[in-house]
């Protein structure tokens, strides 16, 4: 199977910053073309030809291995060749600003960056001042959308739907651009959303969100169909939002106990790295109702569709 | 650039409305300038007779108005001269229709140091076409430990005291300040911010900022050191002024302040007047400033506090960035905007809309600041300085950034549209600006 049933899906933009904006029908579009690639994923070949001659840059301002290798193995899927930069701090301790940095970049000729950094709108920013695309892998507190893409794949290809699913996303709400992307994608494609999190670890009027909101882990995961983790940075957990990994694992640790307060064919999710007797036990992680695993897989879909996609606005296309 | 010490040729001003909020006066007719000093105020002067070499000019359909006395201006000079100087900072003045500015001590080195004020001032009198006065550190270093020469610095020419954009911490040292400058009846100016609940925050807390995943500064950062002030203000009979109040907590602070008979005044900036946390939507970094733009009820009960007077002075909290320092992602670029050029502009906005009459804004730009610095100014009772604003209020038009005299760009209202601007100003009777 290597045809291309979809390869007329087309986003009508750019580049790909946020789910804010996307209308339900590029959803689920993306979430069909992911699909077709997570079929050519499992053959032996996996190589289409969509991004030949075109240059993929990995910009992350901020370290990450997975989600880097996860565009890397998808840009060179589709044929292009790709260049990783860690920019993280060299440039900028030179002084260089993001603004330099994009007009520099600009200047190589690349037709898509990928772009993690540690501060909000700061992709944004970026593509402002750059002619080629730009998909935002992660901004500060604000968006990470083909994190939740690769959410929302994995939920429908193990429920069917995402129309009326209960979704219990638990954490450190406040400080997670997985959230924000994920109430953004699950609410448009009519999903129910409850946030579950130590009240300092919740976003200032987030009930404005159209969210429930609940800081009682069992009473929060009762009925739900989903349990998304969130994982909780270490520099959160000694006393400045949460007293101790202790009592933060004790409350809010996902647990076989407090797992049992939701649908007995709830699913488990975690976008990783894992803090395992953090957030999440190891029983839970590796049990039989996690999704983890699966996350990883459609995350290279996911991000291969969005790569086709936005291949078909670029210049020159 | 005209000479401010020589004598111009004598001035008629002709058939302009003419509003002096100093003694509620709004009227049509003539103004008589000579000797840098309005002469004469009347319906029609040229009947009466004018000095021969007189100059008249025909102000038919402009409002004059006594120059505004911008309270609290950050400039650069001394230290910092690649954002402004008091020269480049006059020029944006006058085109504003700002003929007192008044300077913040955060320079370098900091204005805690009679002999700072002196620099200060006699740099402005080679190279500033508006009067200018400093306002001098409250604590030494503006770094919130020990209280500066009050009396001396005050003696040299300041104004008030204030430590910028820095809050006072402990509230001992605020106290013990209160308490001291009594003795001169010296005026503490200050910047109402608790550090700690501030943190990270670089906008207003709320939904919109957990949308945009930014930190936020909640209101309450503001109003806890307002009322703790506010207290001390009442220990200590202390003369105290808010440096800029945003939200509708701190006013009701204030109101009680106030009818309780404390001497606490308070100043909005033209920024938290006319624009509101919705303005940073694109993580627009030129909106980024401190105190945050508010949430859009919150700049509509200051509209009404300063409509009903019980906020005093509208100053333009004007802070020149360079783009290096602004042009950066959100959370990272500098706070300020530049606003000394464009204040009367945006506040002619509230008039436009009918939410402040004239007079009201006029006095809180102009009369009420005078007043509170103990300045000849914000008048155009005959004997005072003719600093004048002329206004032509029907005047519709569009800021061109670029156009702007500052040094920096970092302007909030770069295409904003505005009716109403400023056509002529006049420090001491010399015309210092005229838009062609």
């Amino acid at each position: 199977m290597t045809s291309n049933p979809t390869a007329s899906f087309t986003l009508s933009r750019r580049h790909l910053l946020g789910i804010e904006g996307l209308s339900p029908e590029e959803i689920v579009g993306l979430l069909d073309l992911s699909e077709e690639f997570v079929i050519l994923n499992r053959q032996i070949e996996k190589k289409r030809a969509t991004l030949r001659g075109r240059t993929q840059i990995n910009l992350f301002f901020e370290a990450s291995t997975r989600t880097q290798s996860s565009f890397e193995l998808a840009g060179k899927r589709l044929g292009a060749d790709v260049m990783n930069m860690a920019v993280s701090n060299s440039s900028l301790k030179k002084g260089e600003t993001l603004i330099d940095t994009a007009a520099t970049l600009n200047a190589m000729h690349p037709d898509v960056l990928i772009v993690r950094h540690s501060a909000s709108g700061a992709v944004e920013l970026l593509a402002r001042k750059v002619d080629c695309a730009v998909v935002n892998a992660g901004d500060g507190a604000h968006e990470h959308p083909t994190q939740a893409l690769l959410d929302a794949l994995t939920i429908r290809r193990n429920k069917g739907r995402i129309q009326g699913l209960l979704v219990a996303i638990c954490g450190d709400i406040a400080h997670s651009r997985v959230a924000r992307s994920n109430i953004l994608l699950l609410q448009a494609l009519g999903a129910q959303v409850r946030v579950v999190a130590p009240p300092s670890l919740l976003p200032t009027d987030i009930e404005r969100f159209g969210v429930e909101v609940h800081s009682d882990m069992r009473r929060g995961l009762e009925d739900v169909d989903i349990v998304m983790m969130l994982r909780l940075q270490r520099e959160r957990m000694n006393g400045s939002y949460v007293p101790s990994v202790k009592e933060y694992f004790h409350f809010w640790g996902l647990d076989e106990a407090k797992l049992r307060h939701a649908r007995p064919d709830a699913l488990v999710m975690h976008p990783g790295p894992m803090n395992r007797g953090v957030e999440i036990d190891s029983a839970v992680a590796d049990g039989a109702q996690s999704l983890i695993r699966e996350q990883v897989e459609m995350g290279v879909a996911v991000r291969m569709a969005v790569l086709d996609a936005l291949s078909r606005t670029l210049p020159n296309a | 650039m005209p000479d401010l010490r020589s004598t111009p040729r004598p001035t008629l001003l002709s058939g302009a409305r003419i509003l002096d909020p100093s003694r509620d006066l709004d009227t049509h007719g003539d103004i008589l300038i000579a000797d840098g000093v309005i002469k004469d105020i009347a319906g029609n002067l040229k009947a009466a007779g004018l000095p021969d070499d007189t100059e008249i000019v025909d102000c038919r359909g402009l409002i004059a108005v006594p120059g505004l006395v911008d309270m609290r201006a950050f400039i650069g000079e001394p230290g910092a001269e690649h954002r402004e100087t008091l020269a480049s900072a006059s020029q944006a003045a006058a085109a504003g229709g700002v003929t007192t500015i008044v300077c913040q001590p955060d320079t370098d080195p900091v204005i805690d140091d009679p002999a700072i004020v002196d620099f200060v001032l006699r740099r402005a009198r080679d190279t500033a076409i508006v009067h200018v006065h400093p306002m001098a550190a409250l604590t030494k270093g503006l770094e919130g430990r020990e209280m500066t020469e009050i009396g001396l610095l005050q003696a040299a020419g300041a104004v008030a005291f204030t430590d910028g954009t820095r809050s006072v911490p402990s509230a001992q040292v605020m106290r013990r300040a209160l308490t001291y400058a009594r003795h001169f009846d010296a005026l503490i100016v200050h910047h109402t911010e608790d550090a700690g609940l501030t943190g990270e925050g670089v906008m207003n807390e709320g939904e919109l900022a957990s949308r945009l995943g930014l930190a936020g500064v909640p209101r309450a950062a503001e109003t806890i050191v307002f009322e703790r002030d506010v207290r001390l203000a009442a220990m200590t009979g202390g003369r105290y002024h808010a440096a800029s109040l945003t939200c509708t907590d701190s006013l009701d602070v204030l109101r009680r302040a106030r009818e309780a008979g404390l001497d606490i005044t308070a100043s909005a900036s033209i920024n938290h007047l006319t624009l509101n946390e919705r303005d940073v939507v694109g993580y627009r970094s030129f909106f980024k400033l401190s105190p945050p733009l508010r949430a859009e009820d919150d700049r509509q009960a200051l509209v009404q506090a300063v409509a009903e007077g019980l906020v005093d002075v509208i100053v333009s909290d004007h802070n020149p960035q360079d783009v290096e320092v602004k042009r950066l992602p959100f959370s990272e670029a500098a706070f300020g905007a530049i606003g000394i050029e464009t204040m009367l502009a945006a506040g002619l906005r509230l008039v436009n809309d009918g939410s402040v009459d004239l007079m009201s804004l006029v006095r809180a730009m102009s009369t009420r600041p005078a007043q509170l610095l103990g300045l000849e100014a914000g008048t155009l009772r005959p004997g005072r300085a003719a600093d004048i604003a002329l206004i032509a209020p029907d005047e519709a038009w569009i800021l061109d950034a670029a156009m702007l005299k500052s040094r920096c760009r970092n302007t909030p209202f770069d295409e904003a549209r505005f009716e109403g601007r400023v056509i002529r100003t006049l420090v001491a009777g010399c015309t210092v600006y005229e838009y062609v």
